[in-house]
């Protein structure tokens, strides 16, 4: 299917950037899909840890997350916003956050604790 | 130490012919590159984090905020439609400054010496390699008489920085009599939230027909026409509020008369019981210091690709501060925030740089306490132009929802959960 085959090329790219990569913690991605990535965090939180009822993108099946975004830009899916966002992004993209999303720790996101409004906070 | 220096050139003159970008020299007398953000908002909030989440132990992050919490804009106007609280808005630094290992430090930026690469603050200095200004956004009260004082200020608010000034101003709309005017003043676009002035008159809106139905509100738009989301606001207006709400496009505040309950444009004056002026808005003041607001003294010119200052070397600016054909939101500024934290990086060592960044932006905005539609569009830098250019795709919900509303609360969760932890 072209699917997988367009599917299989950049992860070995990927692959191939882990063993060269200055920070070993986790696997270095491009820097275009790492910075396209995290702009995904305003709704699936960091690394697609998501704390809402926006689904967690983080170790989702790269497979089944192509599929979905296709979907939602052809319209097979119908989404409220999400079509908006697959459609603006090249095949490479979303493959390349596929990968990205798919290797990303699940790790329970935090919600920060809302405080009383101290009196001396003036703009 | 001469020879090691030596040797550390090489090796990263060798990085940077394999990964075709150039390390800079650090300052003398300091271990590692310090960067320095001004300003904890969304944008500022987001690139300390992501400095250290991408740059690890590489860089110093040191962040400057006056302020003691951090007070979301976005959700602010459902204060005072009656649903939220402030104090659901309103969140400590604690968890982002201990989770990523950030200096931090609350004062206020006095001067910026951008020859010596040196912050001074109202209590220290600061030397950088790297300076991010998130300074957000300032008002202009100049054309604005009558509003000089701050108790002009308090009297008319502008409730454009969440906060004190909001919690006023839901004061002001709960004593208001029941047959009372609201009057609203919007600028001339560009201004922080383009929807969120709409949004605030649903708000409004939402409050008096619960608890004054025989009220009114008239809006004093700069604009010729409502900015974002038309359609959309037009019709809820028209289907929730019937009768409520009158539009008045094309008018400028010249003058505010406090006493008097009074807002003049050109042609008309305009009394009400309680009155809110959204003034123009320009960079924030550590911008305007450095002289970085370049476009019509107001907004600054930066390079997409890096965020640096098209006329201050080694200052970056991110946020609403900047100068692009881009809304400014609290969801661009952390994109914008993001791109600037990987382009700092490259400079200051050997990680690569994206050179065709891409983000995406996602607004809602509430025309009830459960009813909420979206604009939504990804951005993608246009080599030829050196711009940030809406992709295909992009757009506004059919119609406002209580789905969408979920959503909106999950885009908020989602967004403090990112920025604050």
């Amino acid at each position: 299917m072209k699917l997988i085959a367009f599917y299989r090329i950049p992860v070995l790219g990927i692959l191939a950037c882990i063993s060269g990569s200055a920070f070993a913690q986790t696997p270095q991605y491009s820097p275009h899909i790492q910075v396209l990535a995290a702009s995904c965090a305003a709704c699936h939180g960091t690394d697609g840890n998501s704390v809402g009822g926006t689904p967690v993108l983080a170790g989702l099946d790269s497979l089944y997350f192509i599929r979905q975004m296709k979907a939602f830009r052809s319209g097979e899916r119908t989404a409220t916003v999400m079509q908006r966002h697959a459609k603006g992004l090249t095949e490479d993209e979303i493959v390349g956050l596929a990968a990205f999303f798919s290797t990303q720790p699940r790790v329970a996101g935090k919600l920060p604790p809302s405080m009383k409004l101290e009196p001396s906070h003036e703009h | 130490m001469s020879i090691d220096r030596r040797s550390f050139l090489k090796l990263s003159s060798a990085a940077a012919l394999l990964t075709g970008c150039s390390p800079m020299l650090r300052a003398a007398g300091r271990p590692k590159p310090r960067v320095v953000v001004v300003g904890g908002g969304y944008a500022g909030a987001a690139a300390a984090k992501y400095l250290k989440l991408w740059g690890g132990n590489a860089v110093d992050v040191v962040v400057v905020e006056p302020s003691s919490q951090f007070v979301s804009c976005p959700l602010s106007n459902l204060v005072l439609g009656g649903s939220k609280t402030i104090d659901e808005l309103t969140f400590s630094y604690a968890a982002l400054r201990k989770n990523h290992d950030l200096q931090w430090v609350r004062d206020t930026v006095v001067a910026i010496d951008p020859e010596h690469k040196k912050l001074i603050l109202g209590r220290s200095d600061f030397g950088y390699d790297k300076l991010i200004l998130a300074p957000g956004v300032d008002f202009i009260y100049d054309a604005l008489p009558g509003l000089e004082s701050e108790a002009a200020r308090k009297q008319v608010p502008h409730a454009w920085k969440a906060g004190e000034q909001t919690v006023n101003l839901r004061r002001q709309l709960e004593s208001m009599p029941d047959d009372g005017v609201f009057v609203m003043s919007i600028p001339k676009a560009p201004y922080r939230c383009p929807p969120g002035p709409y949004e605030r008159v649903c708000q409004v809106a939402f409050y008096f027909k619960q608890h004054k139905p025989k009220a009114r509100i008239i809006v004093l738009d700069a604009n010729p026409e409502i900015v974002s989301k038309k359609g959309l606001f037009t019709k809820a207006w028209a289907d929730l509020y019937p009768g409520m709400i009158e539009y008045r496009p094309n008018s400028v505040v010249v003058e505010v008369d406090v006493a008097g309950h009074t807002l003049m444009t050109e042609f008309d004056s305009i009394k009400g019981d309680v009155l809110n002026v959204i003034p123009p808005q320009r960079a924030g003041i550590p911008a305007q210091l450095v002289h970085a607001n370049n476009v019509d003294q107001r907004w600054c010119e930066v390079d997409f690709l890096t965020y640096e200052s098209m006329v201050v070397p080694n200052v970056h600016i991110i946020g609403d501060a900047v100068s692009a054909a881009l809304p400014k939101s609290a969801h661009m500024a952390t994109s914008q925030a993001r791109v600037c934290a990987n382009a700092v990086l490259a400079a200051l060592t050997e990680q690569p740089i994206d050179t065709s960044p891409v983000f995406a932006n996602t607004c809602y905005s509430y025309v009830t306490d459960h009813m909420a539609m979206h604009v939504a569009n990804v951005y993608r830098y246009n080599q030829a132009k050196k711009i940030m250019l809406s992709a295909e795709g992009g757009g506004v919900s059919d119609a406002p929802s209580e789905v969408e509303a979920d959503y909106a609360r999950y885009w908020a969760q989602n967004i403090w959960s990112d920025v604050l932890t």
